[in-house]
């Protein structure tokens, strides 16, 4: 009965050291990848919070002032800011469906069963694998006065159209700009409704053909509805990244002419790095981060499971 | 019969290799030819003129322009706007940065994030669905919402470097190669990717090793991970092309010829010249290395991204 007893508690023990082991080991594997996040992601996060009601300054001797609300009221103050905030607004409100929906056409294009799909499929993705540095430089020279696109316009139209200076023209800066960024960018997106596509049943559409349907129809009563889960994650990542845009107008404009083209990562980042303002660049931050925030629980709120 | 062997095995590779499923060969009309043609031409023409562009000199880039002979490889060619490149910037250096902070930045990725997964999927640990929905909750907050305060905090860190076997401890981590690296290692999304592909390796081989003593480090290095590749393919891919691309913060972190990495240098450079075709030829350097690599696993590459999207 002893012995029996003791046998038990030996087993017990051991499996609680194994516990404790696994528990151990577990821990140290986690530590990296969380001291990392904590260090570079949630500590920056949460300082935006504090450094936005300071007047922090990149470099300095002096440690941050608290000042209260001076960074905002500045900002909500500033003309550019409100640009910024109207920019990000018509390049997000415009790249987000074309930019989804030539996605969604390049991908149909493509799906088909023969072996050049593969040809253009490599050829729609190479922009993607293009930094953007690289395409804003390029396609500073296709917009030049004399550049390519002026002069490929005039031959179309036999010397018609008179050319524009697309970059230095605020009411075709901001366009040219927009046109670009989903140049560079459609390809990634064709590849995620293309595994979208894939994944549909072939049976559902031999089930439509079956009932006659053209190929409209089996586009909006097969393909349509399949492709939801696709849909919803397409959504969310091009608006998250469309309002991100800075490379392109760094590059290309400088935010000008008269502030057409500027951002609010834009005006962010010429604030805490140009002017070392790290304070009030914090406060932009902040509001960019509640714009997110509330972007993506507008967005999940919209493409919740209704059922 | 090696030979119908060899034929069927060849078209079957063909069509997998590529990822196009074909049961039933399907045909294209004459209209879906010429939008794909479009399509292509938009596409390519671009890039075909950058790469042709970065062997011509500048007044016939712009004699040109004004014809198809844009795109061809015709006319003055020669390689004197590379050498132009290489003599004005150390755009060795700036390839050489860039290929370090890649390596290091995806090589440590895969180890710290692999073994993150590793814990959170196969080992009971105390508070480990706390730590996982901290982790997801990372996801959801771009680089750009946080890009200032971090410049700041780095601004603020201590700073170790070694000369004359003398330690010197200074501020701020700006200028060195490692503020490019240490701050892109963890990756939620890499950790995600990763535990979604370790639930779908079975845990009795985990055990079995467990009734032979091996260690958990053991089970995870020498079983789990050689089991993953193609998880670890996949964060390898999605992770090597931001980080070869990266500009916003090297942008702000990167002062010095030293510790600059080419994105960044590229605009650098842009300053310094007029020269379209020393742009071009700067400009192709970097870019038809990328091209190429992406070509030759192009399988991998869109599977890769195939995969992220199917995140539901």
């Amino acid at each position: 009965m002893i012995a029996a007893s003791k046998k038990f508690n030996r087993k017990a023990s051991k499996q609680n050291l194994e516990l404790q082991i696994e528990n151990r080991t577990g821990t140290l594997m986690l530590v990296p990848a969380t001291l990392l996040l904590l260090l570079f992601v949630v500590v920056p996060v949460c300082l935006s919070f504090i450094l936005a009601f300071t007047n922090a300054r990149l470099v300095s001797s002096t440690s941050p002032q608290f000042v209260g609300l001076t960074n905002f009221a500045a900002m909500f103050a500033d003309s550019a800011f409100w640009a910024a905030l109207k920019n990000v607004t018509i390049f997000t409100v415009v790249v987000v469906p074309v930019q989804a929906g030539l996605g969604l056409l390049l991908a149909v294009l493509i799906n088909k069963k023969v072996r050049s799909s593969v040809f253009f499929r490599t050829i729609y993705f190479l922009p993607v694998i293009t930094s953007m540095v690289v395409v804003s430089l390029l396609w500073l020279f296709i917009y030049q006065n004399d550049g390519m696109l002026n002069i490929v316009l005039q031959k179309l139209t036999f010397g018609m159209f008179k050319g524009v200076d697309w970059l230095n023209n605020p009411k075709t800066a901001l366009g040219a700009i927009i046109f670009m960024s989903i140049w560079q960018a459609v390809g990634n997106h064709m590849l995620i409704w293309l595994s979208g596509l894939q994944t549909i049943p072939n049976d559902l559409y031999e089930a439509a053909n079956l009932d006659g349907c053209s190929t409209w129809q089996q586009f909006k009563h097969v393909t349509w509805p399949c492709l939801r889960s696709t849909r919803n994650m397409i959504l969310v990542t091009i608006t998250i990244a469309a309002t991100s845009v800075f490379t392109q107008v760094n590059v290309m404009t400088s935010g000008g002419p008269l502030n057409s083209t500027t951002t609010v990562v834009y005006q962010a980042i010429q604030a805490g790095f140009k002017q070392q303002e790290i304070g009030y660049a914090s406060a932009i931050t902040l509001v960019y981060f509640v714009l997110i925030l509330i972007i993506t629980m507008v967005l999940r709120y919209l493409t919740r499971d209704k059922d | 019969m090696t030979q119908t062997t060899d034929t069927s095995g060849s078209t079957r590779s063909w069509g997998h290799h590529f990822g196009v499923r074909r049961q039933r060969s399907q045909h294209l009309s004459v209209f879906g030819w010429i939008v794909r043609i479009l399509f292509a031409a938009l596409f390519a023409f671009p890039l075909i003129f950058m790469v042709v562009s970065s062997f011509k000199p500048d007044d016939e880039i712009m004699a040109d322009i004004s014809s198809f002979k844009a795109f061809l490889p015709v006319g003055q060619l020669s390689l004197d706007n590379y050498s132009q490149v290489f003599l004005k910037v150390p755009v060795v250096t700036f390839m050489v940065n860039s290929v370090i902070i890649t390596v290091f930045s995806v090589a440590l990725g895969v180890v710290v994030n692999s073994m993150a997964a590793f814990a959170l999927t196969r080992l009971k640990v105390r508070g480990k669905a706390i730590i996982f929905g901290f982790i997801l909750a990372t996801l959801m907050v771009p680089f750009e919402t946080y890009a200032i305060p971090l410049l700041w905090w780095i601004n603020q860190l201590p700073k170790f470097s070694i000369s004359n076997f003398t330690l010197f401890i200074s501020k701020g981590w700006t200028n060195t190669l490692y503020v490019q690296i240490i701050p892109f290692i963890a990756s939620a999304f890499s950790i995600y990717l990763y535990t979604q592909y370790f639930e779908t390796i079975p845990k009795e081989l985990d055990e079995a090793a467990r009734v032979d003593g091996a260690g958990w480090f053991h089970i995870y290095s020498r079983i789990v991970m050689p089991l993953s590749g193609p998880a670890t393919a996949t964060v390898v891919i999605l992770s090597f092309l931001p980080m070869w691309n990266q500009y916003v913060w090297p942008l702000m972190v990167v002062q010095s010829e030293g510790t600059r990495p080419v994105m960044v240098g590229v605009q650098y450079f842009q300053q310094m010249t007029t020269s379209w075709g020393q742009i071009m030829a700067y400009s192709s350097l970097i870019t038809v290395p990328i091209i190429i690599v992406f070509v030759l696993f192009q399988k991998q590459f869109v599977n890769s991204i195939a995969s992220s999207g199917i995140k539901g």
